[in-house]
């Protein structure tokens, strides 16, 4: 059996799973609720100056049916008092001392009120903090939040701030919010952060109530941009914390990845691109805490198959797979083909194909099932067919080399090969 | 033994034939279905529609939250979508053809969610269609069925002024006094008729029959069209002897009368035998059954293999109990005092296939009897065979013959539905109706001079 168990900058926990710092996080309740459940860690809500939430606060995007595909909040930082949060941290490190406690902050804008705040969460005995400079809204209006991530001068005193007096490792939580992650994230490696996270939620509006005109959520017939997360926003997290396992700074620390993580696959996919450990709070917020068995379950098997003992042998291994475009082979070449006997003839691949790509699939008209076939001259491979089949295996691309040697496009220019004809 | 009425309290006969395919309950289960439809292109299900009705298309609409958008696509092509939403054999039209079939999976509930997004429609009159300016054009309609009413809804949208004559007192034709009562009740379908002629452009006026209160010279004279929708009419003779002792009944009049009169009123045997096994014969052995008939028995000449009817509907027949009886010919159905006590049946066994391929059942020699109160027959109905001729309207035993225009050998005459193919379903017949109206529509624009008056 796998061994799940994840050391980040020391702090240790039984699997890579944490909880993102979020409502699952923000109270003793369902903390010991969660580490109860299995999760490996909490980072413990966002704590700074208190504040006062509104109502309504969430929203969020259905797909075809599936609730919460997306996911957005105009929640703030915790609402609840600080001694009565750092009292229930220190409990919940008592009865699980095994488990990683890792703090979220936000202090006001100077740096006696960092100093006192870390001073305060350190009696704790929390094992680290995780700076918030990702929080999308409410905040920014203060001066605070992902107004501090999105200007990396900003964020590297504040960091600096921090690590004047911070004893235990700081990871410092990136806004996705900024055209590019790498220079904030260069900017507080270099103000001499521990670790990064990323991301936290995304600005957006999910959607407006169609009768009353008024954007989600409505408070009292106003809304605010929101933050977005959940499956919706994987895609893009897993492609900003590539860009910081590919810098030569930001890569010098490590990364625990957070966005839209809802199953053990996703899990490998963000450590696949560098995450030490993973930060799960829509899914959970979702399901609840009971989804971890399946999150670690997933993962060992999968670690078994592959042959991987440890977190660490697999950590970042498809980082190098990534490469710039004019580096792709442009003699490779895959052509679409549809096994018959798997064909349902419902048609989708060829309609995709006809209306939106290269019209390579004939239709042999009958009643009621038509048969489709690719015409391979025509096919370029681009996929599309294949990802519209609702059978897994029925179309598979075939590999179809348009020469032996590898071509990249400068050298396919350098050579004057000939581009298309139509 | 006796044939008795009132077998049942209320609570029994509302239980026995409360709807057969019950609703989706909320908003959310028709979505749970909705969002399983792959939205096919060239989509099975709808080339296996007999009216064509874009299926997907009505489909995704329940998905984006546009009721009226998907009723619109439904009615369109079928103006009778939401009785045939209750009515049709699916599993052997857009269901039987959903691609979840070859995936082994259930296809896609398509008349459930028909039924969703056309009832509200319906009850509520939703005003989906607008007519087009008048063509100062009468068309006179005969039968107020789904091929009359189909053909009526398509020429009013049009433009044309629309009058159905019908013998009967209410719209729907078999829908209303022929189709099973735990598949679609007589409210509904007056509910439907009301829908189709809430569209304006089309008066019914009921008790009017062709051959008696008119005639079709005069509606040739009086209009610039006609379009004949008249169905077909009772049940064969089986032509054995005993064929009028009482309790020998006909399938169609039984369930017009429980259609007509209600449940408590229709009288029912103790020991009934059915003849017959198309879907006339289901529906009447089942709704004897559940009119509270101890033992149905249905006799069929051929076996399983042969069954006319789906299998769905024999289901149905098997688990409301009804007792099947294969290779079994009535040979003769005996009495006393007038009344039915016997049914005398010879056995039969399956011989060589005729040109169609089915095996030809052929006599043992052995006949059996069974002991019965009642006898209903369901060997097939019969085209109103004496005034189609008397019209001088070219026809094959009965059956009107229309040309590749949908007309009949009389000049500006239509005629669609089951009077045309001997007796389909439902969605045959609106699709007649349908084509009969383009048929009539591409008339009127090249014989506007047509008719005798004016
Ligand atoms: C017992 C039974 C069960 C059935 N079950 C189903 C089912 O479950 N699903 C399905 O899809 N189909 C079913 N069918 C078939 C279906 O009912 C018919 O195919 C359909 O109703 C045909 O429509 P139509 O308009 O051609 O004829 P009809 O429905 O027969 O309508 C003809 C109309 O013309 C009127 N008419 C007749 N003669 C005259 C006249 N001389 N003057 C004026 N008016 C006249 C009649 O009163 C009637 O209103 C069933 C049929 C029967 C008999
Ligand atoms: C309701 C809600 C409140 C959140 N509050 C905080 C917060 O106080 N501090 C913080 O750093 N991130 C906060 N987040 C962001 C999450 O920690 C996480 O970064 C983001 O939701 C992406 O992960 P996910 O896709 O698994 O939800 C919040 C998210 C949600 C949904
Ligand atoms: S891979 Fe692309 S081009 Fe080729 S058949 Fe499929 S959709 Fe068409």
């Amino acid at each position: 059996m796998a061994d799940l168990s994840a050391n980040f900058l020391g702090i240790k926990s039984p699997n890579p799973y944490w909880l993102a710092s979020a409502p699952p996080t923000d109270k003793q309740y369902n903390v010991l609720r969660a580490f109860e459940a299995g999760w490996g860690g909490v980072v413990w809500k966002t704590l700074g100056s208190q504040i006062k939430n509104v109502s309504s606060r969430y929203s969020s995007v259905d797909y075809n049916g599936n609730r919460m595909m997306g996911f957005n909040n105009i929640e703030l930082i915790s609402d609840r008092p600080l001694d009565i949060n750092l009292r229930e941290i220190a409990e919940c490190v008592r009865l699980f001392p095994d488990r990683a406690m890792v703090v979220s902050l936000m202090a006001d804008n100077s740096r006696e009120k960092w100093h006192e705040l870390i001073a305060q969460v350190e009696d704790t005995g929390a094992h680290g903090l995780e700076l918030n400079f990702g929080c999308p809204h409410g905040m920014t209006e203060r001066g605070m939040g992902a107004a501090v991530g999105q200007d990396p001068e900003i964020a590297r005193m504040v960091v600096e701030w921090v690590m004047e007096k911070a004893t235990i490792p700081v990871i410092t939580k990136l806004t996705p919010n900024v055209h590019s992650v790498v220079p904030s994230g260069r900017a507080v490696v270099e103000g001499g952060t521990n670790g990064l996270s990323l991301i936290n939620t995304i600005q957006s509006i999910t959607g407006i109530d169609l009768d009353t005109l008024v954007p989600n959520p409505n408070v009292a017939g106003k809304s605010v941009f929101g933050g977005y997360c959940g499956p919706a926003v994987k895609p893009i997290a897993l492609k900003m914390l590539t860009t910081l396992s590919q810098d030569p700074v930001t890569s010098r620390v490590p990364v625990s990845g957070i966005g839209g993580i809802s199953t053990w696959k996703d899990a490998a996919e963000f450590m696949l691109l560098g995450a030490t450990t993973v930060q799960v709070c829509t899914a959970v917020m979702k399901h609840g805490f009971r989804i971890i068995e399946d999150l670690c379950e997933g993962l060992s098997n999968w670690m078994d198959e592959k042959g991987f003992r440890t977190l660490d042998e697999f950590i970042g291994k498809s980082v190098h797979k990534l490469t710039h475009w004019e580096d792709l082979d442009i003699n490779y070449h895959i052509v679409a083909q549809i096994d018959q006997t798997k064909c349902i003839h419902c048609g989708l691949c060829y309609i995709a194909c006809e209306d939106t790509s290269h019209q390579s699939i004939d239709l042999l008209y009958g009643n009621p099932y038509n048969t489709y076939s690719i015409r391979e001259e025509d096919c370029v491979g681009c996929n599309l067919c294949k990802l519209v089949c609702p059978v897994d295996t029925c179309i598979t691309m075939v590999e179809q080399r348009r020469g032996d040697e590898y071509v990249n496009w400068m050298e396919f220019q350098r050579r004057g090969l000939p581009l298309n004809d139509h | 033994m006796a044939i008795v009425n009132n077998r049942l309290t209320a609570e029994q006969y509302e239980q026995n034939f409360s709807d057969i395919h019950p609703p989706f309950e909320s908003r959310e289960a028709a979505l749970i279905e909705a969002n399983r439809c792959l939205f096919c292109y060239d989509a099975p299900c709808m080339k296996s529609c007999p009216t064509s009705i874009d299926v997907p298309k009505f489909i995704r609409q329940i998905t984006t939250d546009n009721p009226k958008g998907s009723a619109h696509t439904i009615l369109s092509a079928n103006i009778l979508g939401g009785g045939c939403s209750k009515v049709c054999p699916v599993e052997k039209l857009c269901e039987g053809s959903c691609v979840y079939n070859l995936m082994n999976e259930p296809p896609i509930s398509i008349a459930k969610l028909q039924r969703f997004s056309t009832e509200k429609a319906i009850t509520e009159k939703w005003p989906l269609f607008r007519r087009k300016p008048s063509k100062n054009k009468k068309v006179a309609v005969v039968g107020a069925g789904p091929a009359g009413l189909s053909c009526a809804h398509a020429l009013s949208r049009e433009g044309v002024e629309v009058t159905i004559y019908e013998k009967e007192s209410k719209g729907g034709g078999l829908m209303t006094y022929g189709i099973a009562a735990y598949k679609v009740t007589p409210q509904f379908c007056e509910e439907e008729v009301d829908f189709i002629t809430s569209l304006g452009g089309i008066t019914i006026k009921y008790h009017q029959e062709l051959g008696k209160t008119v005639s079709l010279a005069d509606l040739q004279h009086q209009y610039d069209a006609v379009y004949l929708g008249i169905g077909v009419g009772l049940a064969r003779q089986l032509d054995i002897p005993g064929e009028t002792l009482h309790g020998v009944e006909d399938a169609i009049r039984f369930i017009y009368n429980i259609r007509t009169n209600g449940y408590p009123a229709t009288p029912v045997g103790d020991k009934v035998a059915v003849i017959g096994l198309g879907m006339t014969a289901i529906d009447a052995a089942t709704q004897a059954k559940r009119l509270g008939a101890r033992e149905v028995t249905i006799v069929y000449r051929r076996t399983q293999a042969e069954i006319p009817c789906t299998e769905a509907e024999l289901a149905i027949a098997k688990l409301d109990g009804c007792r099947l009886l294969w290779l079994a010919a009535p040979q003769e159905i005996r009495g006393e005092n007038g009344h039915v006590t016997q049914l005398v049946c010879r056995q039969m066994q399956l011989g060589e296939a005729d040109a169609s391929g089915r095996r030809i059942p052929v006599e043992t020699g052995e006949t059996f009897v069974l002991e019965v109160d009642m006898v209903i027959k369901a060997a097939g109905q019969m085209p109103f065979e004496g005034l189609i001729s008397g019209n001088q309207l070219e026809n094959r035993y009965g059956k009107i013959t229309i040309d590749a225009t949908g007309s009949t050998n009389l000049r500006g005459v239509f005629a669609g539905g089951d009077c045309v193919n001997g007796g389909k379903e439902v969605v045959d017949a609106v699709q007649a109706g349908k084509d009969g109206a383009k048929a009539i529509l591409e008339f009127l624009k090249y014989f506007s001079g047509f008719g005798l008056h004016g």
